[in-house]
């Protein structure tokens, strides 16, 4: 295991607690996501194996040694910080160094190494641009590049792509996979957005209010939820009485079968090959179906419509324990 | 839109006239009516009064007790703003208001006041009066406000992330301070360092009770300039004051270039 946090927990001096008897293990080489709404403790988490944050409780050890009581500077983790945290008085290249250069690393060398990183982050011509000349992505790659200058133990990863538009954020996504598949450097990154989670990690760990709800791969998450909370925060999902079912997991059809029930189409909304399809039931509750565009053209859908649908794969828990899908 | 652009144009025309009038009525026509006057007698009528041994030596102490003041400062004054923005105590807004008192304190009662702590009769028993040493405390006393009030703000706006992450990185916080804080401080410190040059080296009110006025010895400048207008010396009086206002401007414009210069990254 390459991170170990046993038993953590972390009470703000307001009495909130922030992370509340959490115990987690990161694989070696792995990118882990913690995801979660806001509050629910995971950048504090983040910043507990950072050394950032002094836990209340519990230990951290970092590649099997106990740094608990180790400050920052002596972890060798580097952390991307939402909103870049650039040096805004050094250029890209005296950002990057600095690691280097605290520790007294020759010229010649320091000058290789951010040349290297220059050229991972893709940003070989911005060497001696000021921080506020760069656009967003630019900024947070230029701080990965100077977290990654000091070869850390692992990377931590606070919403980088947070303060970013939808479209950057997808690019570096996509960017950040390819990258960790060339480094291999054991990655945890703090998200909310469940998509990226999936999108990017090995494994997703989701906390909810100081604890930890579930881990897993992102599949083993979506398509077996350990509760009702994981259920509705890895995807959007319908509820009907204790059964919840997946938009795509809503089957439409244009006459009754028996077990079908009646629905009017509410909205018709496209969203390119997908298409999302607004359902009021006849006992007047809200659902959703989610259907791709030929099926639309196939059943000739036009709002205000009536229509008979039926799940075709259900989730019901009871109490805590194991949900039980039916085909 | 045309006639709305116009109207605002003008608009922005009168405004601007009244305050290039105003500046000029307040400022710039007083400063050429002392420089018109120390020009009276001519040239070397000028360079006689500013060489004049009198007046080297007043102008000498005045310099240097200002720059030892403006040092001084710069390390306090952002030591202060540092307490104020990153500790908590009991009492810290009390501390916060009195950092303005000097401000407030017309200038003569603080020489009083000073002359009462630091004088013959000093309860602390330390008697600086009627020594250049008096000179320094009373400007340190009257220039306290600048650094602090320059500093504190840009601390307080500061982006603490850039701390964590050049701990992160492995700076220790000495290093973070040299390396990342000070830089970002330096324009803030400048400025106010500029500043308390300027009040420093006109000081009249808190100076002239507890130096002494010794000529030669400690004599500043704006004592030297009212000595001057006593003993019927106008041109004399305007002489000294055109240096001491070349000084002043001076020492803004440098500043205001090493100001320039360690902001030029933030675009």
């Amino acid at each position: 295991m390459s991170i170990a946090v046993r038993q953590v927990t972390k009470r703000f001096a307001n009495g909130f607690v922030a992370v509340d008897n959490v115990s987690l293990a990161i694989a070696s080489g792995s990118l882990t996501a913690l995801l979660g709404p806001s509050g629910s403790g995971k950048s504090t988490l983040l910043r507990v194996i950072a050394g950032l944050e002094t836990p209340d409780e519990g230990d951290v050890s970092i590649l099997g040694e106990d740094v608990t009581g180790v400050p920052p500077q002596k972890r060798g983790v580097g952390f991307v910080f939402q909103h870049y945290a650039a040096f805004k008085h050094l250029t890209v290249r005296d950002n990057i160094a600095f690691g280097l250069v605290i520790r007294k690393r020759p010229k010649a060398e320091v000058r290789a190494r951010v040349d290297e990183l220059l050229g991972l982050v893709q940003l070989d011509g911005f060497a001696d641009r000021y921080p506020a000349q760069l656009s967003g992505g630019q900024r947070q790659r230029m701080a990965l590049a100077r977290a990654l200058a000091v070869e850390p133990k692992v990377l931590l990863l606070d919403e980088p792509f947070g303060a970013l538009d939808a479209r950057v954020r997808k690019e570096l996504r996509a960017w950040l996979r390819r990258l960790h598949d060339q480094v291999h450097v054991t990655t945890v990154l703090v998200t909310h957005d469940q998509e990226e989670a999936m999108d990017v990690a090995d494994r997703v760990t989701v906390m909810n209010d100081g604890r930890i709800e579930q881990s897993g791969k992102p599949r083993d998450l979506y398509e077996h939820p350990a509760n009702e909370f994981v259920m509705s925060f890895v995807g959007p999902v319908n509820r009907l009485g204790e059964a919840w079912i997946r938009p795509h997991d809503l089957e439409l059809r244009l006459e009754p079968n028996g077990t079908t029930s009646e629905a009017m189409v509410e909205r018709i909304v496209h969203l390119g090959f997908e298409v999302r399809v607004e359902l009021v039931l006849d006992d007047g509750r809200l659902v959703s179906a989610q259907v791709t565009r030929s099926e639309v053209e196939e059943l000739e859908l036009l709002e205000g419509q009536i229509l008979y649908v039926r799940p075709s794969r259900t989730t019901v828990f009871s109490g805590t324990a194991m949900p039980q899908g039916r085909p | 839109m045309p006639a709305r652009a116009g109207r605002s144009r003008r608009a922005g025309g009168l405004v601007l006239g009244l305050s290039t009038a105003y500046l000029t009525l307040i400022v710039l026509i007083p400063i050429a009516a002392v420089v018109a006057s120390s020009f009276e007698g001519g040239l070397s009528a000028f360079w006689d009064e500013v060489t004049s041994p009198s007046a080297v030596a007043a102008l000498e102490l005045t310099f240097v007790a200002s720059l030892l003041v403006v040092l001084v400062n710069a390390v306090t004054g952002t030591l202060i703003a540092w307490v104020l923005v990153r500790d908590d105590f009991r009492g810290k807004s009390v501390v916060n208001a009195i950092i303005d008192l000097p401000f407030a304190l017309p200038t003569v009662v603080a020489g009083l006041t000073l002359l009462a702590v630091y004088g013959p009769k000093s309860p602390l028993g330390v008697d600086v009066a009627y020594s250049r040493a008096a000179i320094v405390v009373a400007l340190l006393f009257v220039t306290l406000p600048f650094v602090v009030r320059a500093v504190q703000p840009v601390l307080l706006e500061l982006d603490r992330e850039m701390e964590e992450a050049a701990a992160s990185l492995g700076s220790r916080p000495v290093t973070t301070f040299r390396r990342i804080i000070l830089p970002n401080l330096l324009p803030a410190i400048l400025s106010g360092a500029a500043l308390s040059f300027g009040k420093a080296v006109g000081e009249f009110g808190s100076v002239v009770l507890i130096s002494g006025n010794i000529p030669f010895d400690t004599e500043v400048a704006s004592v030297h300039i009212f000595k001057s207008i006593e003993g019927d010396n106008p041109a004399g009086a305007a002489a000294v004051s055109v240096v001491l206002l070349v000084l002043s401007f001076a020492v803004l414009a440098v500043a205001d270039v090493l100001e320039r210069r360690s902001r030029r990254h933030d675009a």
